[in-house]
């Protein structure tokens, strides 16, 4: 049994082919059915088909002359910004705390930070509902975009915490050793090299604001509902095709920031 | 002689600055630490506290009523629910994170870029696809006919089935990136060696390259079951209102029946429940960890 020959116990490409077979396909189901959506945004028919019977562009007219579409988006935009600068700063200063203190707590606040991801998100909802209702928050940008941190900050502190250990804090040393003080040595020796990593976690903290909605759906409501608020409820109501032109529009937002985010990636790793 | 009580005040002085020095870099997690806690900690704690109040102090009514026969259907089904969709997930997952994992860099890429575009993609504009293509007059019923398969449309959205098809899309990334992970760390030495000592590949794949990803698949696995049991866009859409989960029950509580009690007691059953599994987790991932040193 030993001395047959080593091809024996190799697999070939031909033996596994139900292998490659089964993946394409797993990987056409990941890809396929929400890229489908972008042509069939450009249908005629309020029944959406795959492929249209005949093309138009109404449903693009539909979303863009719908002043509630319009505030809608403007109102996902503008809480995804706020957002995204305040679990990028939040979350950069907790990761860079942790990595360099190395005390004993350090665990616990690293667990405690990353309970939003944890808990079940309705669970949050309801809960900063209740929180926000005496504050006045509920309806507002503010108390979105508070809510929205809270979940953004783990993805930063992972992204930036991965930065840190490809960092050798050294150069801190380095630094502060000629004269530096300690927020200097941060913010024009290390803060360059981890900054891919602070963009990536900025990346993800504006794509989880922007998709965000279950809590949007409790905390948000009137003039102040977001994006994917106004998708669900329209959805949930009657399948209205202005939400596939919507979609390809958010379809193009991911790409983009997937894209972005890969390159910088491959730039980390150079 | 008089060098060394210099150096050992020198000493103290340098350890007590570098404690200062620890607290005050420790202390830069305030600002995160202080968001989490008031929007997080507090909110839950005070659900917490509202789900063993009724109105003549503490009492357990809230949880005695999650015994009622009614409270038992949607536990079932997001039980139910949760499990095939996590079973399917590893069948799914497995064989294209391992694929994944042996390919070139360039292939592997190109895998990767399939499993993180739906991750990147809007939640609601994935299942409104999938609302889109399975609907009576959809996509798959047209072609299933045109090919002949069947006669008339299937159901396929707004009950189980649909639900499952749409979860398992959502959930099939956070089954895939932990496998991906683990199998990654796998040095192909072993399974070489295995075969050297005989092995037939089935034999070396399922006694050593299968333990060896056990960490990711016990991430993966437990991931896609803690996220599931607390889904609520995805049912909710594609279940079309028959398939009732935890999380709708909760919203519906308090939505429809105003009943903080019963949604703070059904969300702290589910929070209980979510932590556990992902404590089990940590656990395990633990015990493996240990193991391999």
């Amino acid at each position: 049994m030993l001395n047959r020959p080593a091809t024996d116990t190799q697999i070939t490409h031909l033996r596994r082919l139900w292998l490659y077979l089964l993946c394409a396909l797993v990987m056409i189901f990941l890809v396929a059915p929400t890229l489908l959506v972008i042509p069939m945004s450009f249908s005629d028919s309020r029944y959406l088909t795959f492929p249209p019977e005949s093309w138009s562009l109404r449903w693009y007219e539909a979303y863009f002359s719908s002043i509630e579409w319009r505030e809608a988006t403007f109102v996902s935009f503008n809480a995804a910004f706020w957002t995204t600068i305040l679990a990028t700063f939040t979350g950069t200063l907790a990761a860079y705390g942790l990595h360099t203190a190395r005390v004993k707590g350090s665990r616990y606040v690293q667990v405690a930070l990353a309970l939003p991801m944890m808990i079940p998100v309705i669970l949050m909802a309801i809960g900063i509902f209740i929180f926000f209702a005496p504050l006045g928050l509920n309806n507002s940008v503010t108390g979105l975009v508070l809510a929205h941190s809270v979940l953004a900050i783990p993805l930063v502190l992972i992204s930036v915490t991965a930065g840190l250990k490809n960092f050798d804090l050294n150069q801190e040393l380095v630094a502060r050793s000629m004269g530096a003080s300690r927020p200097w040595a941060f913010l024009t020796v290390t803060l360059p090299q981890i900054r891919n990593s602070v963009i990536s976690g900025a990346l993800l903290a504006f794509i989880t604001s922007l998709d965000e909605v279950v809590i949007a759906l409790l905390i948000a409501g009137g003039d102040k509902a977001t994006l994917t608020r106004r998708m669900f409820l329209a959805l949930r109501d009657e399948i209205d095709p202005t939400i596939a032109a919507i979609s390809t529009l958010l379809i193009l937002v991911s790409i983009a920031l997937l894209t972005l985010s890969q390159f910088l990636q491959a730039d980390r790793k150079r | 002689m008089s060098l060394a009580p210099t150096a050992g005040r020198n000493a103290a002085a340098l350890a007590r600055q570098a404690r200062m020095e620890k607290g005050r870099l420790i202390s830069l997690t305030t600002p995160a630490l202080a968001l989490v806690g008031c929007v997080v900690l507090i909110p839950i704690g005070w659900l917490f506290y509202l789900s063993f109040v009724g109105p003549d102090g503490f009492t357990l009514i809230n949880y005695e009523r999650l015994l009622h026969p009614s409270y038992y259907v949607t536990l079932s089904t997001t039980f139910q629910l949760a499990i095939v969709v996590t079973a399917i997930c590893l069948l799914l997952g497995y064989p294209l994170a391992y694929l994944a994992a042996q390919l070139s860099p360039r292939w592997a890429g190109l895998v990767l870029m399939c499993v993180l575009f739906p991750f990147w993609t809007s939640l609601l504009v994935r299942t409104y696809a999938w609302l889109v293509l399975l609907q009576r007059k959809g996509v798959v019923n047209t072609w299933l006919q045109s090919l002949g398969l069947i006669d008339e449309p299937l159901r396929l959205v707004h009950n189980f089935t649909g639900t499952t098809i749409g979860m398992v899309h959502i959930m099939l990334p956070f089954m895939v990136l932990p496998l991906y992970a683990s199998m990654k760390t796998i040095d192909q030495v072993y399974m070489k060696a295995a075969a050297n000592l005989g092995a037939s590949p089935m034999r070396a794949f399922w006694q050593i390259y299968v333990p060896l990803s056990l960490p990711g698949l016990a991430a993966g696995l437990i991931v896609v079951f803690a996220l599931s049991l607390g889904f609520y866009v995805t049912p909710a859409l594609l279940g079309g209102g028959r398939v009732m989960m935890w999380a709708m029950q909760i919203e519906r509580s308090i939505a429809v029946y105003s009943d903080w009690g019963a949604a703070s007691a059904l969300g702290v059953v589910l929070l209980v429940i979510t932590l556990g599994i992902l404590w089990i987790l940590s656990a395990l991932t633990g015990a493996f960890k240990s193991k391999e040193k």
